[in-house]
């Protein structure tokens, strides 16, 4: 039992630790697809070493929800990447976390994100809340349905009854999962911010959905902020290849398990990291009034996901 | 152009005289020996509006107005005044309207109410000169700020140059922008310090949830003082000021200016030096559209286009700097002539870089031209329409994505564009992706012109002196820049130095254009409705 939680403890630590490789990664194909070199791919962990050391300023303005909504946004985003299940499966957090609590860390954060974003009072603060709030109201009930999808195959809401009954199956082209994974591919590049729906590289204040919420932030507020972004993505992205991908995940906990299962998430996040370089390289982003038909194709999906599980797979 | 012909081209003149007649103006004195290539009318201060009124009836396009302060020890047997200057255009002829005003009633009408695009350059001129402007429909400073104080005009002979009040100007508080009022109105004030290094310009939006209301520009911020920095220099001096006007037109400036002092003193320019100064003026066009192609996508998210017109700009501005000393080509241009030569190995490797570039850039513009993802973003965006453009005088690409065709290349054709003709594209759509392709065929253009012109190249001296300039010369001088037509007044003064310099971007109306086009867009999509125009704000704060 300690073990258990002594390897959760690890594999939250783990997602913490690898969260701005993956950001690193991603720059670092779009660069290399742009033509550039582009930065060293470990080059957001110095930017985040920078960000912890640097002076903190805050503006006049703010409220003490300012300086706490960092530390906030950080834990929720942290705990809800722990309770999904990164190297190995049957995890104490994983019992005491659903989907749905991990899609409400995720929510609560989102909340404290927005508020801290409209605190100071200047208008782009306020526009990226506005926003991001827009985005999200959308992209929520996608991304519940995608979950449930899955969840009603498993016939349980926890990811790790989900992965398992999964790997149990072995691998079935299910069109429900196809669905699926669309809708959450969808939602996941709403919920990063990333192009086609925000671009996080842009210094355009006007175009800004995420951005904009932290433009007043500096220092360790700043670092904890971005730091969370980056775990998020790493969240979808675990989300995505391990819910639809479980194959290499450490069912037991022995050392060589533990080691095939970092080995095979790696893998699978590269993959992926790559995969949203290309997107991001060969599209541009949405006009602000796409993005509700955007995630509205989502939610779509996520209920043919749903009516083609029940259609076709229910009692087959 | 010999004279017959000039005359067969200002065929509209009599009509504009006619009409002028029949609403009982009547111009005391024409020439078109002041202010060549331009004809000069001089009006009656009371008939300034009419006259413009009877102008904008005919579709004649304004160009310009500037004032200019006769205040000095040899001024008029009247006594100080301000003699104003308006620059009309029509089927690429130039008309001057000229009148004064004395300075201690410096009143004026407007001529903003027919033409809305020369409001900002009235204000400007009251800012700077005192003049005032009777029924202008913006009352408002514009490129005063608060370094100095409201009853003081620095380009009066009693300002000092060096200014009044030293130290740090006070914020520029109390600027009274345009309300809109409404349930759910809300305004989003935007620099003038940016995220991004640009340079600095206040924007004022009204908007409802992400739709653009209003939108209000505030420039000023970069004043330097341009126009009272030039006076009492020479005209090397000058040539090196206007150079550093907009970093961006380096040389179209830098040409101007020259052109306006080398008309005043009937200096003849030797053929290779134009034929240089044309390359380099298309070199500097290449230079900027691809780095705004490249921009435009950038800030709709797609990177990789700017990241290819990027390289392609770094290697095309290495060259310049290989060439001709800098990498913007800054005072290459100077009085008489040009300031570097081309070898016939420079020349050489100028072609294989054109055809170089002609090769590198096919791909990279179908990129741009084919994307869809692109596409939905650039095409509809920003509008200007082509009644709009005509109005406030758009040259450039946002006329020629708006239906203004004109180019004075081709329209006024100055050498070397007179032996080597230029082709301009014409589009209607007004929009970004108008705007893009417009930058697009230009690019194109100037690099089949370089190779036809380096293939004519004269040869001969690179320069003459300037010859020495009689008091009160005046010259005007009209250069295709890449953003469109920039004007150039300069008037010398006493010992052949300059009295007035005054030197219009065409950003003054492409900055209106911008309030325009921008309305019933998003508010995210500003930046790139703003990028597609890339109005200079240097150019216009002086």
């Amino acid at each position: 039992m300690i073990s258990a939680w002594l390897i959760a403890l690890l594999q939250a630590l783990l997602c913490a630790a690898l969260a701005p490789l993956l950001v690193g990664w991603v720059r670092k194909v779009k660069a290399r697809l742009q033509n550039r070199r582009g930065a060293p791919v470990l080059q957001p962990y110095s930017d985040l070493r920078k960000l912890l050391f640097k002076e903190t300023r805050v503006a006049h303005t703010a409220s003490p929800l300012f300086r706490i909504a960092p530390y906030i946004v950080f834990v929720a985003t942290w705990l809800a990447a722990a309770t999904v299940p990164l190297i190995a499966l049957d995890l104490p957090t994983a019992r005491i976390a659903d989907i749905i609590v991990l899609v409400g860390l995720l929510a609560l954060a989102r909340f404290f994100l927005a508020l801290a974003g409209m605190d100071v009072g200047t208008a782009f603060g306020g526009m990226g809340a506005s926003r991001e709030m827009m985005v999200s109201a959308l992209a929520e009930p996608a991304m519940l349905m995608a979950v449930f999808t899955l969840a009603m195959t498993a016939h349980s809401t926890s990811l790790v009854s989900v992965m398992e009954h999964h790997l149990a199956d072995g691998f079935v082209l299910r069109p429900s999962y196809l669905f699926a994974f669309g809708a959450l591919i969808l939602v996941a590049l709403a919920e990063c911010g990333r192009i086609p729906v925000d671009n996080p590289s842009t210094h355009l204040e006007l175009t800004m959905i995420h951005e904009a919420m932290i433009l007043e932030y500096t220092g360790r507020h700043l670092a904890l902020m971005e730091w969370a972004a980056q775990i998020k993505l790493l969240l979808y992205g675990v989300l995505v290849a391990n819910l639809f991908f479980p194959w290499g995940i450490g069912a037991a906990f022995g050392p060589l398990a533990l080691g095939i299962g970092l080995a095979a998430v790696v893998v699978k996040l590269g993959v992926l990291g790559a995969a949203l370089a290309v997107g991001e390289t060969v599209l541009a982003k949405m006009r602000l009034f796409r993005v509700p038909a955007f995630l509205n194709l989502a939610l779509l999906l996520g209920l043919l996901g749903l009516l083609s599980h029940v259609i076709l797979e229910v009692g087959a | 152009m010999t004279g017959a012909e000039r005359i067969r081209r200002f065929d509209w003149l009599s009509e504009y005289l006619a009409r002028l007649e029949d609403e009982h103006v009547i111009a005391q004195h024409g020439d078109a020996l002041a202010l060549p290539p331009a004809h000069r009318l001089e009006l009656d201060p009371e008939d300034w509006a009419p006259a413009a009124k009877v102008a904008a009836g005919m579709g004649l396009r304004h160009a310009g107005l500037w004032a200019d302060c006769l205040d000095d020890a040899a001024s008029t047997e009247e006594g100080p005044c301000i003699r104003v200057q308006a620059c009309l255009e029509y089927g690429g002829d130039y008309l001057v309207l000229q009148t004064e005003v004395p300075m201690s009633r410096p009143l004026l009408a407007s001529q903003a109410t027919s033409y809305p695009g020369v409001a900002r350059l009235e204000r400007h001129a009251h800012d700077l000169t005192g003049l005032e402007l009777t029924g202008q429909p913006d009352g408002r400073r514009w490129t005063r700020h608060q370094a100095w104080p409201e009853d003081r005009f620095p380009l009066r002979s009693d300002f000092p140059r060096a200014g009044e009040t030293p130290g740090r100007t006070p914020a520029d508080a109390d600027y009274a922008f345009t309300r809109v009022q409404g349930t759910g109105v809300y305004e989003i004030p935007v620099g003038p310090v940016h995220a991004g290094i640009i340079e600095p310009g206040h924007f004022r939006f009204h908007a409802m949830g992400e739709d653009v209301l209003q939108l209000e520009e505030r420039l000023g911020y970069v004043h330097k003082g341009i126009e009272k920095l030039a006076v009492g220099r020479d005209p090397a001096a000058l040539a090196r000021l206007a150079g550093r006007l907009s970093g961006d037109s380096s040389v179209a400036h830098a040409w101007a200016a020259c052109q306006a002092m080398e008309r005043a003193t009937d200096c003849i320019v030797p053929p290779r030096a134009l034929a240089l100064r044309g390359l380099m003026a298309e070199r500097e066009r290449i230079a900027n559209h691809l780095g705004d192609i490249g921009a435009i996508c950038n800030d709709v998210g797609f990177a990789f286009a700017q990241v290819q017109c990027a390289r392609l700009r770094e290697l095309w501005q290495r060259r310049s700097l290989a060439l001709f000393g800098h990498r913007l080509m800054m005072d290459a241009v100077v009085p008489g002539g040009v300031a570097c030569d081309l070898t016939d190995k420079a020349i050489e490797e100028l072609q294989r870089d054109h055809a170089q570039m002609k090769v590198a850039i096919e791909p990279v513009f179908d990129v741009v031209e084919d994307h869809p993802s692109l596409d939905d973003r650039l095409m509809s965006t920003g509008v200007l329409s082509e009644a709009d453009a005509r109005q406030l005088g758009c040259t450039g690409y946002v006329g020629k994505a708006s239906g203004q065709g004109f180019d004075l290349r081709r329209d006024t054709p100055y050498a070397p564009y007179d032996a080597v003709a230029m082709d301009a594209p014409l589009m209607t759509e007004g929009d970004v992706a108008a705007r893009v392709t417009v930058r697009m065929a230009e690019v194109r253009n100037s690099l089949r012109w370089m190779d036809r012109l380096l293939k004519v190249l004269p040869g001969g001296a690179l320069a003459v002196d300037l010859p020495p300039a009689e008091e009160g010369a005046m010259g005007l001088g009209a250069i295709d820049g890449w953003r469109g037509e920039i004007l150039c007044f300069v008037r010398f003064g006493a010992d052949g130095r300059i009295a007035r310099y005054f030197p219009r971007d065409p950003s003054w109306f492409t900055w209106p254009a911008l309030e325009r086009l921008i309305l019933g867009n998003i508010v995210p999509d500003f930046p790139v409705c703003n990028k597609s125009v890339n109005g200079s704000y240097s150019g216009e704060d002086l």
